[in-house]
């Protein structure tokens, strides 16, 4: 009997365990014979267009070059979310994220290698952005500049800085600003942040929820966004218009290749060529045309009637990096959560 | 006094005749009512929505809907979504009716507590659900190297978008059997256990044609949510378009490039896959239902 | 009681099928998580579990996933009984509709909601008239979480209202008992058990749900910011710890919930043995 029962417990546990297996082999074939035929750029939200674009430009290019034929394929979620993944093991040859802080994280789970910002020129940003204003047709609430924010009747839409890594450089553009306006004294910087967040309507997750809370869903007056996004949606739709403030933050979207990565599926060497052809006036052109400020002058040039005349600053010059930047600001308990609180 | 008893019983009579026929016209007004609030509420939570999502797919016409719905990564998604829907709900299947055998046919110690293990994947929020994966089997897990030794990719690849359906989902069969075995009560087994019957024959012959709405029941809701589950499969597929995008997953990139239309309209197949496994279970159900009112009543 | 019920065959083998399953779905990933996270020592944990602002989420979580398992008991009952008791046209229409919350994925439903019940929506033009911001409040919150658990109470009370015994209502009726009273005193207490079963589930998901309430949340801190989106948060800050402390507290609460509503049943089904 007892014999009986001991059996009868193995049996069930047996036959999970072979379901389980059945699918374990499965695995094996799925993951097994994809070889080093596949190459993933996994980037963060407001790139999709952009990556499209230069996947299939650069396919043919590195055909040319090489002779080989591989397979470019993207991911894209939040920045913060993308570089988590690939931190728990998403496979990926390249990342184009939002800001350095998350190459770092990255770098910090060992994955890339410490010097990662000076491998490739310019801070290893091959094009930039900026922080603008998108406005209803006609600027009904006459915004002007960062000052009109912070108005009774003005309503905003940004992304959450908590979860979105867009927002972060909207949060240090609007403080840098307040701090040259208050002439550095932090108790009205922060007076004047917490004015700023009490007029939004909506903290959407990500950078794309916000336009899509602002654009479709017809919240708020002013969406606080990502340059090229702003351009995105002027393309679009003729009823917005673009307002530049007097101040914004030279936006360095980070890109890297992931070394451990690479070494283990031998694609070290596509994975600079696809970075190196970004700074190339062929990716340089790709990046323009979809509304990225490229660092290549001419093409910058060429393309200037797009872009809107802004000063801008640097996180470097202004907050001393993205690390020292995000444990100010962002942190738990950081200026960002002092804001809320009462 | 005889007299005075029956003048009473006759007014009584009277009374409870009254009564009777005020209580049928009160009764119609009580069901319509219900029905009205009840169709009220459905209207507003639920086919508001859906009437929202064919409206927002066709907005652009049928053209447009259709290349959204046959695109090459549309496709593949569905296939994806198909793969990971028919093998969480078999695997589903054993384990509900096992627990749910288990649960309700014996008495044993710590059973409130298996019942509400069973529960909690309910309670988990999809999302932590996703991190308890990428924890077991991603860069993190001490596991991951030798997984990588034996090329296995479990988590962003399909595996772990399967488990994490099978996750999510699990609970719901064995939810849908319990109440019904526990109502049927333990005594028709019982009977054909000492009549000598085997474990596999009694589930068979007794268990089975009693719990088969149940099972159905089961079956649909687990179909269903496999199909839509989002949060869970978002941690562990990692985008990758083409390969470890489900349908849910799709949607929310088309959603993400401003491509509402195509959103939506992929969104509408979901609702219509749905609605034609709710019009199957339906139609089973009333095959069966005419099969049992012409055998008669099962009943005890 | 206890020894008649291991006439039946098949416990050690239902048993083996069960524990194991449960263990490499759900216990494993369980133990590996917790391990994870117990890197953090007590004091992060409490530290972070407890953070003023977290235990808002909390609240805000719990008090709308309360509120919309109540609304969802009310017309989850209601509409199995017009679904079980009653004949009307489109019944069969009806009683399909209801499992649809489970089929659209959480984000579409999100989305959804949100772009009906916003100022400008179908729905929330009227709201809003009445002074009620259906969006980006509580009351939105509230909203989704309906949505998500639709399903749970009427499938629940639908099978044992089903299964019913037409004769005790009879009798009832025959004694003299008016349908409110019969329904009170006859049929209610046999629906007590699903009832809560389905209030717990509805209850237990609504804690969880992520996908379509952030959306329509607003995600304001201390006004809408919900448990599950805290969790995101930190791991957007690469706090995993911090994330699982907030996971394993409301892991903990709805485990609670579930085993006092289970523990219920249990003690309601003794009793009625004896």
């Amino acid at each position: 009997m007892k014999m009986k029962q001991i059996l009868s417990l193995a049996l069930g546990a047996l036959f999970v365990a072979g379901v389980m297996a059945g699918c374990g082999t499965e695995e094996k074939t799925g993951a097994g014979s994809e070889g080093a035929k596949e190459f993933l750029n996994v980037s963060y939200d407001p790139t999709r267009e952009l990556y499209a674009e230069f996947n299939k430009e650069f396919t043919k290019v590195w055909k040319e070059r090489s002779g080989k034929d591989m397979t470019f394929t993207q991911s894209n979620g939040g920045s913060g979310k993308q570089a988590r993944s690939v931190i728990e093991g998403l496979e990926a040859d390249v990342v184009t994220l939002a800001l350095a802080y998350d190459v770092d994280e990255i770098a910090q789970a060992g994955l890339i290698k410490g010097d990662w910002l000076k491998k490739f020129p310019d801070n290893s940003a091959p094009y930039t952005s900026t922080i603008v204003f998108l406005v209803r047709k006609g600027n009904p609430k006459n915004i002007k500049d960062w000052d009109d924010l912070v108005r009774d009747d003005v309503a905003i839409v940004t992304p959450n800085p908590k979860t979105s890594g867009g927002a972060r450089w909207n949060y240090l553009a609007a403080w840098e600003f307040a701090r040259r306006k208050f002439g550095g004294n932090e108790a009205e910087v922060k007076e004047f942040i917490k004015k700023l967040f009490k007029n939004v309507v909506v903290l959407d997750s990500g950078a794309r929820g916000a336009t899509t809370s602002f654009v479709q869903r017809g919240q708020g007056d002013v969406l606080i966004a990502w340059e090229n996004e702003a351009l995105i949606t002027l393309k679009d739709s003729p009823d917005y218009e673009i307002v530049a403030p007097s101040l914004s933050i030279l936006a360095e979207p980070s890109v890297a290749v992931v070394d451990e990565v690479v070494d283990r599926k031998g694609t070290r060497e596509v994975a600079e060529a696809y970075i190196k052809y970004l700074y190339e006036p062929g990716g340089q052109e790709i990046a323009a045309k979809n509304f990225y400020r490229p660092r290549n002058k001419e093409i910058l040039a060429k393309y200037k009637s797009q872009f809107p005349e802004i000063t801008l600053f640097t996180i470097d010059e202004a907050f001393g990096g993205w690390s020292k930047a995000q444990k100010e600001h962002f942190a738990d308990g950081g200026t960002f959560d002092q804001i809320y609180q009462k | 006094m005889a007299v005075s008893v029956t003048r009473n019983r006759f007014l009584s009579a009277d009374f409870e005749a009254k009564q009777q026929r005020t209580s049928v016209s009160s009764e119609i007004f009580v069901k319509w009512l219900l029905i009205f609030l009840g169709a009220a509420f459905l209207f507003v939570m639920l086919i508001l929505p859906l009437v929202l999502v064919g409206f927002e797919a066709l907005a652009k016409g049928w053209d447009a809907y259709l290349a959204a719905l046959t695109e090459p990564f549309a496709r593949k998604a569905f296939l994806l979504t198909a793969e990971a829907t028919v093998i969480a709900v078999l695997l589903n299947v054993v384990f509900g009716l096992a627990s749910a055998w288990l649960l309700t046919k014996f008495d044993f110690r710590g059973k409130a507590v298996l019942g509400s293990l069973i529960d909690l994947p309910f309670a988990i929020s999809p999302v932590v659900a996703g991190l308890f994966f990428i924890m077991l089997f991603g860069r993190m897990s001490p596991i991951y190297q030798t997984l990588q030794d034996l090329h296995v990719a479990v988590v962003f690849a399909v595996p772990g978008i399967i488990l994490a359906t099978v996750f999510v989902t699990f609970p719901f069969i064995t939810r849908e059997l319990v109440p019904v075995m526990e109502a049927q009560g333990r005594s028709e087994e019982e009977a054909a256990a000492t009549m000598g019957a085997g474990g596999w024959t009694i589930f068979r012959r007794v268990t089975l044609p009693n719990i088969k709405w149940g099972l159905i029941y089961g079956i649909i809701l687990c179909t269903a949510r496999a199909m839509g589950e989002f949060g869970a499969v978002s941690v562990v597929s990692g985008h990758i378009r083409g390969k470890t995008n489900t349908l849910p997953l799709h949607i929310e990139i088309l959603y993400n490039e401003y491509n509402f239309t195509a959103a939506f309209a992929v969104a509408s197949i979901l609702v219509f896959l749905a609605i034609l496994i709710l019009v199957l279970r339906n139609l089973v159900e009333w095959k069966l239902e005419r099969k049992s009112e012409r055998s008669g009543n099962h009943g005890l | 009681m206890g020894s008649s019920g291991k006439v039946i065959p098949g416990f050690h083998f239902t048993m083996g099928i069960t524990f194991f399953y449960l263990s490499l779905i759900f216990l494993l990933p369980l133990v590996a998580f917790v391990f994870f996270a117990s890197g953090m020592g007590w004091e992060k944990f409490i530290d972070k579990a407890f953070e003023y602002r977290i235990v808002h989420g909390y609240w805000m979580s719990f008090s709308c996933a309360l509120a919309a398992a109540v609304i969802n008991s009310f017309f989850g009952l209601l509409l199995a009984w017009i679904l079980v008791r009653y004949d009307f046209p489109g019944k069969r229409i009806m009683d399909g509709l209801i499992d649809l919350p489970f089929a659209l994925p959480t984000a579409v439903a999100g989305i959804a909601l949100t772009t009906l019940y916003v100022e400008t929506g179908w729905m929330g033009q009227f709201l809003y008239a009445l002074g009620i911001p259906s969006a980006f409040s509580a009351v939105g919150i509230t909203i989704a979480l309906v949505f998500v658990g639709i399903p749970f109470v009427t499938r629940s009370v639908q099978p044992v209202l089903k299964d019913l015994e037409p004769e005790i209502e009879e009798a009832a009726a025959i004694l003299g008992a008016g349908k409110w009273l019969t329904f009170r005193k006859v049929i209610f207490p046999e629906l007590v058990a699903p009832l809560l079963t389905g209030f717990a589930l509805a209850f237990a998901r609504g804690i969880g749900e992520y996908g379509s309430v952030v959306f329509i949340a607003g995600n304001t801190p201390f006004e809408t910011e919900i448990a599950p989106l805290l969790i995101m948060t930190e791991l957007e800050q690469f706090d995993y710890q911090a994330a699982a402390a907030i996971a394993i507290v409301m892991l903990v609460l709805s485990f609670l919930i579930l085993l006092s509503i289970n523990g219920y049943q249990r003690y309601r089904i003794r009793k009625q043995g004896v």
